[in-house]
């Protein structure tokens, strides 16, 4: 028998292997079957009932047997006969819409994803323009109460990509289904606020929702009104993964670096002072492998966890409470550039403190948060990030300005805080802080000049890669076991794995995102793991290519340590700018 | 002070017969069911503090507990009475007139649709589909006693009963 295995889509004949469902197999031919709740990286759900296809199977005596089966659900086999459009498939696929849109807010012009809801999308392609149904359905409050994120219950269709998204991907399961039949909704527990979730606001139930039912918070208007007040003198920062995904929104391809144009829209949209995330990624690193030199040398806790991304810190807090000593005392890039910025910017740009809006243009729903935390406010009770914006957010105020992106000339980011290495830039893909940080641990330690900058074993889109990396110290050979995870969930099993003896690291990298900021929740709608490879394929080739690579070669931050942090990396003063604490989050999970 | 203790004591009586049932129930999530449902025969409902001790007792996300149970009409999150008085309302019983049991009911203990437990705390009417008892259509269970054949003045005649029992017990 041959290991061939065929089925006819539509009279295609179509190879398969391991495709796990005939949609797969039916996208491999081409033919987009319309869903909802199908995510290729989530569980099967089947709940939509859009992909509903025809399938015949053949029985041995020849006949077929033809049922309506979701194509989501149904494993091809061999010889299986599938229609993906009958008279019968489309008259059920426009009622089931007709269905969900008769249940729905449907306020479409003012909706935030009006341009790219799935539902929108799919009664435009069916050709749904008429509604036969009356809602019966009762107005559910919006909750707002999360930073980072706006729950709206009355335009859910019920697909649960977010219940999915939140328990299989990061292991937080702050919302599920609740109640039943025409009842049923998606909440937290108690129908409470998702501030007082578990919810560590990563944003990912909105990047999987079809709908405007799960969106970011929008923090725009701020920034319009910061730019058109005359006594504010405004400052942005714009973090590494921000340049690699926002050509998307202006039909440049994934993974094309766009920093000069990002500048240049910038420059034209009012910001006098465009500095650059990276950086503090660089200050980052010289702060964070000091840190994990002296937990070392000097038999600190380990091993370390990196502490950059929002959502992992806020799940730590969460969820391995005992851990908290294991997270690196440094803070964000994001809140660095904040503390140091908020100093060092009234004196060179010549205004007051309280006249100087800081921006933060970030790939990250969680950064909202973080912006706000208590911990990270000026002692007059404002923010050191003043306001915090997503790429999408930015990309929706070029496209409001009219400016035709694709056709900037590139400008470069401002001086003193708008330089960074390559080394800072790779912060913005999963093992890139790793990266950073092996290549200033590596010349550090050992004395000697680091020939092959490129450490790949923690590159890529796996979400644990493990590497082990051997330095020659005073004669003594040192070797460093690392770890780089992705997805709080399987961050959460490496702790246990830690804690149980059986993983032996001192050194872990936890990003939230699938693939690091990559694919934050704030960067352009609609990420496939096509989209996530080729934005960190970009990052690495804008790596490569890149004059200054390794982070202690940055004088800028090397200057910024000789004027304003103590002179030297950990000193008292540059604990006092650029590290933090952590506090238990004792919450019912 | 003294009802403080009692109330702790209280409090703490009640988070241990939780962890019996749990114990009983081997600590297993997959009996989450059996375990609510359980907890419910004992408390004659689920508070917030008792899922919440579930949640964290068996490590299951306390937002799936909750979806659980509000799936089942089984399950009450609202505090029932004492006594349990289940009207039905099935084809039969509605067909005799169920609905003016009902109505008595309601206006003899100041209930409604919205509101089915009285402030007191010692009556819960339910509308049930139907008990499999439609040869004795209306039929009305207080308390586990299939009352067969009822009518508001039969219903009205079981309450004052019970109001006076209690009134004697106290």
């Amino acid at each position: 028998m041959s290991d061939v295995k065929k089925l006819t889509v539509n009279g295609i004949e179509i190879e398969f292997t391991t495709e796990r469902n005939i949609l797969e197999v039916a996208r491999k031919a081409g033919i987009n079957i319309p869903t909802f709740c199908y995510k290729s990286e989530l569980s099967i759900y089947g709940a939509c009932r859009m992909c509903v296809c025809e399938v015949g199977m053949p029985g041995p005596d020849g006949s077929v047997r033809t049922m309506l089966m979701a194509a989501c659900s149904t494993a091809p086999a061999n010889g299986m006969i599938v229609k993906t459009d009958t008279k019968d498939i489309r008259q059920m696929r426009k009622v089931a819409v007709e269905l969900l849109l008769a249940n729905h807010t449907v306020d479409c012009p003012n909706c935030i994803r009006s341009a790219d809801c799935e539902l929108q999308d799919v009664a435009r392609r069916l050709g749904v323009n008429t509604v036969r149904y009356t809602a019966k359905r009762n107005i559910e409050e919006i909750d707002d109460s999360s930073p980072s994120i706006i729950r709206d219950p009355n335009k859910c269709i019920l697909c649960g990509n977010c219940v999915r998204v939140c328990s299989e991907l990061q292991g937080v399961h702050a919302i599920d289904f609740q109640r039943r039949g025409s009842n049923a909704k998606v909440a937290p527990a108690f129908d409470g606020k998702l501030a007082d979730s578990a919810c560590v606001n990563c944003g990912q139930c909105a990047a999987v929702c079809p709908t405007g039912a799960i969106t970011v918070k929008q923090d725009i208007q701020k920034v319009w009104d910061a730019l058109y007040d005359s006594t504010k003198t405004v400052a942005v920062q714009i973090a590494p993964s921000v340049r690699m995904a926002l050509g998307e929104e202006f039909g440049l391809p994934a993974g094309t670096n766009v920093e000069g144009k990002m500048v240049a829209a910038l420059k034209l949209m009012g910001f006098k002072h465009v500095y650059d995330t990276n950086f503090t990624a660089d200050l980052t690193i010289w702060e964070e492998a000091t840190e994990f030199k002296n937990r070392v040398l000097n038999g600190g806790t380990l091993p370390m966890f990196t502490s950059c991304c929002p959502a992992w810190v806020k799940y730590a807090e969460t969820f391995c409470p005992d851990m908290l000593s294991n997270l690196s005392s440094c803070r964000s890039p994001q809140a660095m550039f904040g503390s140091v910025a908020k100093k060092m910017l009234p004196a060179e740009l010549g205004c007051e403190q309280k006249d100087l809006f800081l921006v933060s243009i970030m790939p990250c729903t969680a950064k909202k948060m973080e912006a706000g935390l208590d911990k990270f406010m000026e002692e007059d009770g404002t923010p050191e990030n003043d306001a915090v914006i997503t790429t999408s957010e930015l990309a929706r105020m070029i496209k409001s300005m009219g400016i035709d992106f694709a056709a900037l000339e590139p400008v470069e980011f401002d001086k003193p805080l708008g330089f960074g290495t390559s080394a800072g830039l790779i912060f913005g893909t999963s093992g890139g802080v790793m990266e950073a940080a092996l290549r200033y641990a590596y010349e550090d330690l050992t004395g000697t000049k680091l020939q092959d900058l490129n450490f790949t074993a923690v590159r890529g889109m796996d979400d644990l890669k493990m590497a082990s990396v051997t330095l020659n110290v005073g004669g003594n050979d040192v070797t460093i076991n690392v770890a780089v995870v992705y997805g709080l969930k399987k961050a959460g099993e490496l702790v246990q794995k830690i804690k149980a003896g059986e993983i032996d690291v001192q050194f872990v990298e936890v990003m939230a995102c699938p693939g690091g900021c990559i694919s934050g929740a704030g960067q352009p709608m609609g990420a496939t793991h096509a989209k996530r490879v080729a934005r960190q394929d970009g990052t690495y080739a804008s790596d490569d290519a890149a004059a200054v690579r390794k982070s202690q070669d940055n004088q800028t931050v090397a200057d910024c340590y000789e004027s304003l942090l103590g002179g030297a990396p950990n000193s008292h003063e540059a604990h006092h700018m650029l590290h933090t604490v952590y506090q238990i989050r004792d919450i019912v999970k | 002070m003294q009802e403080t203790i009692e109330k702790t004591q209280e409090m703490i009586d009640h988070e241990n017969a939780i962890k019996q049932i749990l114990a009983n129930n081997n600590n297993d999530p997959s009996r989450l069911i059996p375990i609510l449902q359980q907890i419910q025969e004992m408390d004659k409902y689920l508070s917030k503090e008792a899922i919440e001790q579930v949640a964290v007792e068996l490590d299951v996300p306390v937002s799936h507990i909750y979806g659980v149970a509000t799936f089942y009409a089984h399950f009450s999150l609202n505090p029932k009475g004492k006594h349990i008085i289940r009207l039905c309302d099935g084809t039969a019983c509605h067909v005799k007139k169920s609905h003016g049991i009902l109505n008595k009911l309601y206006s003899k203990l100041g209930l409604s649709d919205e509101n089915r437990t009285t402030k007191d705390l010692l009556f819960t009417i339910e509308i049930v589909s139907c008990l499999g008892a439609c040869g004795l259509a209306p039929v009305m269970v207080l308390d586990e006693h299939v009352h067969g054949q009822c009518t508001p003045e039969k219903a009205e005649a079981l309450i004052d009963e019970i109001i006076a029992n209690e009134k004697a017990a106290n």
